[in-house]
Order: C-alpha cells, then structure tokens, then sequence
C-alpha cells in the first residue's frame, strides 16, 4: 500500500491481537496485592423510606473489612456531579450522594457497601445487613408522575417535574389556522421513545488504590472520560488533582453508559481511603440493569401542518423526558440540549415550536445512551413526515424530497436555533434509493398486498449534530488534546486526551500521523487513557473523538513538520521556505536528490548538539483544539420489512444505509460503527424495553428479560455512503458513532406503519402488539 | 466457610491441581486461580456467551459450571485456541473483517464460532447465526462476526488447525 494512501485505508485495527487472543486488560483483570472486593446492597422497592439499618452481623461476619451506609460517608464524599442542574435542581431537587439516606427512590438504589477479602465473602456478608423499610407508592409513569396526587420523590418541593419551558404558542397557532384555511392539514400523534438499556458487553467496574504514604489514589475505571472522572472524583474526595491518577484501561463497550462519575466509583475511593488497601467492584449484569443509566425514555405530543403538497409549514413538539430518581451528569438535559435543537431534522420548516417538562420517576436514573436526545427528536421528525405522508396519501419519498434544506442553503440556520455545516440530503436519499431499486420494490409491495400479505417500506433522511463541541456550549470547554512526540528512532507517539471503548482510534490516529509524515502506520503508537501521561481530555461520546481528538492529533503533527522542516532545512543547507516532506523525505524543491529521510531528522532533533541557532532540541508538541462548530452527519436509512399476519412477527428484510460522515478515515471502521449504530437502533424498535411495574420493580433485570439483539434475528446491512466534508475542522470529518442508531430506528417504525396502513405505532414491534392491530383490522373490514 | 474440594483440570494442556468451594464458578476459577482472564463475564445467566469455553470437546458457558463439575476435564480457553505467537484462523478472521469492536464479547464468540466449524466446517450464513445465538455482542451488529467465521471456515479447510490444549 502507497504511504500516501493511509489516510482512507481500510487496515485492520491494531488493538485487535490484543483483544482476539485473550490477553488485553479490562478491569475485572486487574489483581493488586492486598485487594479487597466490594459489594452493593441496593434498594429491593422503588420507593420506600429507610426506617432503620443494622450492619452488625454484616461486620463481623469473618473476612469482612468495612461495611458503610450514608452516615459514614456524609461530609467525606461529594453529591453525584450535575453538569448544568436546571429549575430547581439548582436547589438541591434530584442531587444524590453515593448512598440513599433517609429513603429509597429506586429498584436498585444503592444503600450499603460491604468491603471484604474476596467477592465471595462480601457478596455473603451483603446478605446480612438488615434494613427495615416502609414502603411507599411509586411514581412509575412519567405522565402520571406529572399530576398534583402522584407519588413525590422530594416531598419538599411538592412536584416531581423540576424544570419546564412552556413559550408562547402564538406564532404556531398562527401558522396552524393558516395552513388549514390554506387547504392543507395539521397532523397529531402521541409517541412514546421507550426506555432502553445501553447493555455494554463489559459491565462498570472499578479498581480504587489509595496509597497512605504518599495520600495517592489511583483508580482503574471502565469508564469514557478518564480526565473528566479524575478531576470530579478529586474534588468528590477531597484530594488535590494532582494526588488522584485514573486509569481507563480496556473498556467493554460504553454507548453513553460509562459517561458519569458513579456512586460505586466514589464508594470505592472513599473505602480504599479509609482501608489503605486496593478495592475492587465489579457490576454483575443484574446490577448493571439497574445501577447503569438507562437511555430515552421521552413522550411526545408531535403536531406537523402541511400544505397539500407537503410542504411543512409548521412543526409543534411537547416533550416529557423521564428523568428516573436523580440526576447524573446528563440526565436533565438530554431532550433539551442535544434533541431539541436538532428537532427540524434534515428538513426546511419555517416555523417551529417547542416546549417541554423533565420528570422524576422511581426508576434508574436516564442519561446519554448512543445518541442522546438526537434519536427521539429525529424520530419525531422523520415520523411526522411519514404522518403527513399518510395524511396526503403522498409518497414519503415526495414529502422528503420538497421539504429538504438544500445543498446551497447551508450554512443553513433552523428554526430550532441550530446551524447545519453542510449536507447534501437529496444526494445520500437518491443512493439509498438506487441501490434498494424503490419502484420496482413498491410495485413489489403493491403484489404482495394484492395477495394479502404485509409488506412496508420505511425511510429516515436523519441529520444528528455531533463533534462538542463549540465556546459556550458547555459549562467547561469541550477541546481534546494531543502530545505528539518524535522520537530519536524515527518512532512517533501520539498521547491522545480522548479515551476509546472500542472505536478503534489507536488505528485511525496512527492513520492520521502516518499519512503527514510519510511514514509506515507500524512506526507510530497511540497512548490513550491515563491522566498521568496524556494531555487533558473531555472524553469519548457525541461522535466528537475524530472530528475534535484527531484535529488535535492532526494540527500537532503539522506543527511538528514546520519544526522538522526547519531541521531539515538546515541540514541540506537550503531554506526552510523550499524544503517539502514527501514520502517520508524532507527534500529541496528542484533537486529531488538533495534531500534526508524522516529518520535523519528526528535523529538528528534528538541527538545532535549543532542545530541552528534558535532551534530547540527535541520533538515534541502538545496542542489542544476547540472547534468552532458543531458538525452534522446525514444519510438515508431504508427499512424493508414483512409482517406474519398469523404471528404478528415482523422481519426485517432489507436494511440500506447510505450515511455521510464527511471524510473516512478508516472506511473499515465507519462500516463497523454503523453496522453496530443500526444493530442498537433496530434492538430499540423491534425487541428492546426497559419495564418496571406499577410499584417499581424492574421486570427486565437481566438478559433473560431484557431482549437483546441476537445474530438470529439482524438482518444484512447494505451500505453505502456519500462524501461531503465540512469546513468547521483540518480533517473534513463529521463523526460515525451515533448515526447507525440515530438513522435507523426512524426507518424501522416508518416501514411498520407502512406495512400496516396505518398513521403510528408505537415501539417496540412485537409480534403481540402488531397482532393485536391486525386482528383489530380484520375486525373492522 | 465451606469444606473446599480438591479438583485436578487439564487446562489449554496443562494439568492443575486446586482446592475450591464448592460454590466457585468455572469462569472464576479459570479467571482468578488460574490468571486466565481471557474468558470473560458479561451476564451471570448464561445469555451473553462472553464466557464459552471448549469442556471436553463440548462448548460451555463457564460463568454457569462450578468449577467442581470440571474436575478430571479438559479445558480450552481463547488461550489456548492457538501455539504462543500464532493465531487460529477463527482469530484471524476476527482480525481481517473487523469482527470485534470493544473485544469483550470477542473470546466466548472465538469459542462459539470453534465449537460450530468442528461440527459444521462449511456453514450458511444462516447456520452461523443460528450457532451463534447464545453469544451477544453490542458493537458489531454481527454482520462482520459472519464475515469473519466464513473466513475462518474457508481457511480452516484449506489447512486443518489444531488447538494445543486439545480440550477434546
């Protein structure tokens, strides 16, 4: 392979032999002298108040080292951090400690810990605990939880709904009496995004080793942010920054769920602190079913007005997003700050109105899951154009296409405030709709009707806006970081403040380093996930690692090559201004021959005591980059899908995705990413649903309940892709992680709705469900 | 306290002697006594398939054996799948169609996907899937695990490979 190729390569990863051959590290692998294992004892009602506790057995149960409730660690450990705490979170609504005092607010909440010898032991000694509870009725459904008589989780401030924004509706009235005295129609519906469980593969875990001597911390995590983690857990704690290092080694998958600093996390520090030994947790899955945040859970009232041509002319949205018990990181602003601005989708709609309440329930708290937020409000936007669609008894091709922003309007400002980079929504819809040959299958479909079978097609034109992120947009920056070092062999490393969980950028990085310099991938490392070697980082989540992380890595090179430039200038005795690197070789412009190798030269910085004057030895940068915008990949996802009208069963037939993440790095990756973002959008719209019962029990604690997507029952992707770069960073690309996710599920529900004739169903599919409407049908006719 | 148990288990060919409870799983006796983290937990009931190893030529869900029920067995570990310094086919493939994302899942899928070409060693796809329903994987989609397992098939007949620690 050309050298000059490596950007744009579909190499195979370079974590792999690692990862295939059993020898890579997760946390659970860790083992410390002296170690001790934690284990939890959680809530068993969803709502309940904690009348009394005795640890007694507990702590003398032989091998036992420690048990804690709240009391022990009040005034030692800090509240769980809230990024930006709205309405009255900011007075105290919603904010948890590690521990529950007083009362239990959720199946699973977190009321003890057991430190001892070994898992075994303190899994035994748990068991032991006494705690008396008085139970309470639960506030389980969002919509209920919102009523003056439901069940309050913060009895003080006497309503579950900390924050609303309710603006005036006058203009969208406005625009509603128009568009019907203008001929055209205003449709309704009610849709529920249910919640899910992000399910990495790798439970949380966490290794805490305070060392007394030198008051030292050390904490191996399965986390996404290792920077963020240290530096909230040293002010949780009460240790300088400096005396707290974090260690992100392997992680199992994430999807959003290891974007928090957690209880268990802050449990651990604090009892390793106390005991002077290493304590180790590990999340068995039942736990993770409850400890780890959930993801969705949203109802929304959509209102979209149309002419009868389908030109939307007005879009209305009222969400509720259901909080669960408390707050983390991001759970009061998931519907808010990352849906809502992105509630026009890929669509032209010149006016728009939205509104909405955040909720608290006796349930795991919510938070970001694959997407966050970008999901449910692309979901309400390629639903409604479906809703109009049927409404018209036009084709959703059609009202797609006279509804897109188009090419020349960008940079294009909607009307929900965001400003789209770029985008060609018309183009990635045309390959979508070439490669699944949309005539020939609608007249397919129009067959299979005729013969009495169930046949749907479904589309989602989704855009999502991913790369945080721009000044001002965040509480704190949202820059990524790199230290790049050439080494005196000619080797370079690359310390990257972005942390991966499966993303591959040990590859994709390398790829970027290797294609600047002219060097072969093998000689550059990529070093990730530890606060002590790698510059400050904000963490790996939004699709931002390679449109922000590896801008850094890429604009830290580039001021490298004008350093060793000047090295090499001097050297072949030319100026610097005609000297270019090519290849992996500095020559002089005109005389290709006059020139020195990479190696030469990073020999040479790092060895020689006769560089020029002014000249520093040594090659080594650290940059950080803080984009400007956000970007915003597209693409269009078509969803073929047959139902068994006997069963109910849906089967999805065919699934095309054409998606546009600007430039690819590693178009291998890219693929893996969105083979995997459909899978989890699929898994929501077909199987997947986080249920409790009215009182607040988890019904779906472990997998035998909670159903995952299976090899069984996926389909075979066909993918496509389309190319438009953006300006907003030095490598033109957008971001991959979320899209599959974010186009797919949209695509699903359409081809359903199609399939059945009707305007809306909500998720999931299951064969229960669509029989029951079939049956209805047939009733009817 | 429980009375421990001596259990004598061949693992990726070498013999070990331990004494454990009773109660220990295979998976934590692989994992902890043995330092054999390759095998992985990621359920506790015997769905995520994380944990599949070879027992005497059958492959099981290690987190759901007691390690008591693996005395006088043999065992193969992603370990011991390969000779130290080379890879399985079924590795390679892994390796060559980008059949692992975040790896967890990627051991006990190695493991499922040997137990189905030992007995099937040209599968359909749909045979793959089929073989593969017990080992879930969030960050692939699978399509690539296919991929990866027609590889390995099509290699494995061109050149019969055979584990180290025979495990059968």
């Amino acid at each position: 392979m050309g050298i000059s190729a490596m950007l744009g390569s579909p190499i195979k990863r370079r974590e792999d032999p690692r990862l295939i051959t059993g020898q890579a590290t997760y946390v659970d692998d860790i083992k410390i002298p002296g170690m001790l294992y934690m284990a939890v004892l959680r809530s068993p009602y969803g709502h309940a108040r904690i009348t009394s506790i005795n640890t007694d057995a507990a702590r003398q149960y032989p091998g036992v080292k420690a048990v804690y409730t709240a009391v022990d660690m009040k005034g030692a450990v800090g509240n769980v951090v809230v990024a930006v705490p709205l309405g009255k979170m900011g007075e105290g609504m919603g904010i948890h400690g590690p521990l529950a005092e007083g009362k239990v607010r959720f199946y699973g909440d977190p009321v003890a810990v057991v430190i001892a010898d070994d898992r075994y032991t303190a899994r035994d000694a748990r068991d032991l605990i006494d705690i008396d509870y008085e139970p309470l009725p639960a506030a389980i459904d969002v919509e209920k939880a919102m009523q003056s008589d439901a069940p309050i989780l913060y009895e003080e401030f006497g309503t579950n709904v900390p924050f609303g924004m309710h603006p005036p509706t006058d203009d969208i009235d406005k625009v509603f009496q128009q568009t019907q005295a203008d001929g055209g129609v205003v449709v309704k519906a009610r849709m529920v995004n249910q919640r899910v469980a992000p399910v990495a593969m790798e439970t949380r875990g966490v290794v805490a080793e305070y060392r007394k001597a030198n008051k030292t911390l050390t904490v191996w995590s399965s986390s996404q942010i290792p920077h963020l983690l240290r530096n909230i857990l040293a002010a949780l704690v009460g240790l300088p920054q400096h005396q707290v290092r974090v260690i992100v080694p392997e992680v199992g998958g994430g999807f959003g769920s290891k974007l928090n600093v957690y209880p268990e996390e802050m449990a651990a520090a604090f009892a390793s602190m106390k005991l002077g030994h290493a304590v180790k947790w590990i999340e068995d899955r039942s736990e993770n079913m409850v400890a780890t945040i959930h993801g969705r859970d949203q109802v929304d009232y959509v209102e979209v007005a149309a002419n009868k041509d389908g030109k939307i002319t007005g879009l209305k949205i009222y969400g509720i997003s259901d909080l669960g018990a408390y707050s983390q990181l991001f759970t009061d602003v998931i519907m808010i700050a990352f849906g809502f601005p992105v509630s026009c989708g890929s669509y032209d709609i010149p006016t728009i109105h939205i509104s909405g309440d955040i909720v608290f329930t006796n349930k795991t708290p919510t938070d970001a899951y694959r997407g966050a937020g970008r999901p449910e409000a692309t979901y309400i936007a390629e639903r409604a154009i479906d809703l109009v669609a049927h409404e018209l008894g036009k084709d959703p091709v059609d009202v797609r296409r006279i509804n897109f922003i188009k090419p020349e309007q960008f940079p294009y400002k909607t009307a929900a405030g965001a400003v789209y980079d770029t985008g060609n929504y018309e183009g990635a819809l045309d390959k979508a709709l070439q490669i699944v040959n949309y005539e020939s299958l609608r007249a397919e479909q129009k067959q299979k009707r005729a013969e009495g079978k169930l046949m749907g097609i479904g589309l989602s034109s989704y855009i999502e806006i991913c790369g945080f992120g721009p000044k001002g947009t965040a509480p704190v920056g949202l820059y990524e970081s790199a230290r790049v070092r050439v080494e005196q062999s000619g080797t370079v490393m690359v310390y990257t403040g972005s942390s991966p969980h499966g993303q591959g950028e040990e590859t994709t990085f390398a790829q970027i380093v290797a294609e600047e310099f002219g060097i072969p991938v093998e000689n550059v490392l990529v070093m990730h996930g530890d606060t002590d070697s790698t510059p400050e980082g904000r963490g790996t989540y939004g699709s931002r690692t390679t449109a922000v992380g590896g801008s850094a890595v890429y604009n830290a090179v580039q001021r490298l090559k004008e350093k060793m430039t000047q090295i090499a200038s001097h050297m072949l005795e030319a100026s610097a201004s005609d000297v270019t690197l090519e290849e992996g070789k500095f020559s002089v412009a005109g005389s290709p021959q006059k020139a020195v190798t990479f190696n030469e030269v990073a020999a040479t910085a790092n060895l020689s005591n006769t560089l020029a004057p002014g000249i520093e030895p040594g090659l080594e940068t650290t940059v950080f980059f803080e984009p400007e915008a956000c970007v915003f990949p597209f693409g269009t996802h078509i969803c073929v899908v047959e139902i068994d009208k006997e069963t109910g069963e849906a089967e999805i037939t065919r699934f095309v995705a054409v998606d546009d993440c600007g430039r690819q790095l590693n178009p291998l990756l890219v693929q893996g990413q969105i083979h995997g973002g459909i899978a989890q959008g699929v898994g929501q719209a077909m199987w997947e649903q986080v249920v409790y019962s009215e009182d607040g029990q988890l019904l779906t604690g472990s997998l035998m309940d909670y159903a995952m997507p299976i090899a069984e029952e996926l389909p075979t992707y066909e993918l496509d892709h389309t190319i438009t770069l953006t300006p907003v960073n030095p490598l033109g690309v957008k971001g991959v992680g979320e899209a599959g996710t974010i186009g797919s599920t949209p695509a699903v529900a359409n081809a359903i709705a199609d399939a059945l004739g009707v305007a809306h169903v909500d998720m999931p599919f299951t064969p229960e469900k669509l029989w029951k409407i079939i049956q209805q049908q047939q009733q009817q006719q | 306290m429980t009375t421990k148990r001596d259990i004598s288990v061949t693992v990726n060919g070498e013999q070990h002697h331990s004494q454990v409870e009773p109660r220990m799983l295979l998976v934590h006796y692989l994992r902890e006594v043995l330092d054999l983290t390759g095998t992985h937990i990621g359920c506790d009931t015997s769905q995520c398939g994380a944990c599949t190893v070879m027992l005497n030529s059958e492959s099981v869900k290690s987190c759901t054996v007691l390690a008591v029920q693996a005395d006088g067995c043999e065992v193969t570990t992603i370990e011991g799948l390969a000779p130290e310094g080379s890879l399985h086919p079924i590795q390679e493939g892994f390796w060559e169609k980008h059949g692992l994302q975040c790896g967890f899942c990627t051991p006990g899928m190695i493991m499922a996907s040997y137990n189905l070409l030992k007995n099937n060693p040209n599968p359909s796809e749909e045979e793959i899937r089929t073989a593969l329903k017990g080992n879930i994987c969030r960050c692939t989609g699978y399509q690539n695990i296919v991929k990866a397992v027609q590889y390995a098939a099509e290699h494995m007949q061109a050149a019969a490979t055979q584990p180290v620690g025979a495990g059968e």
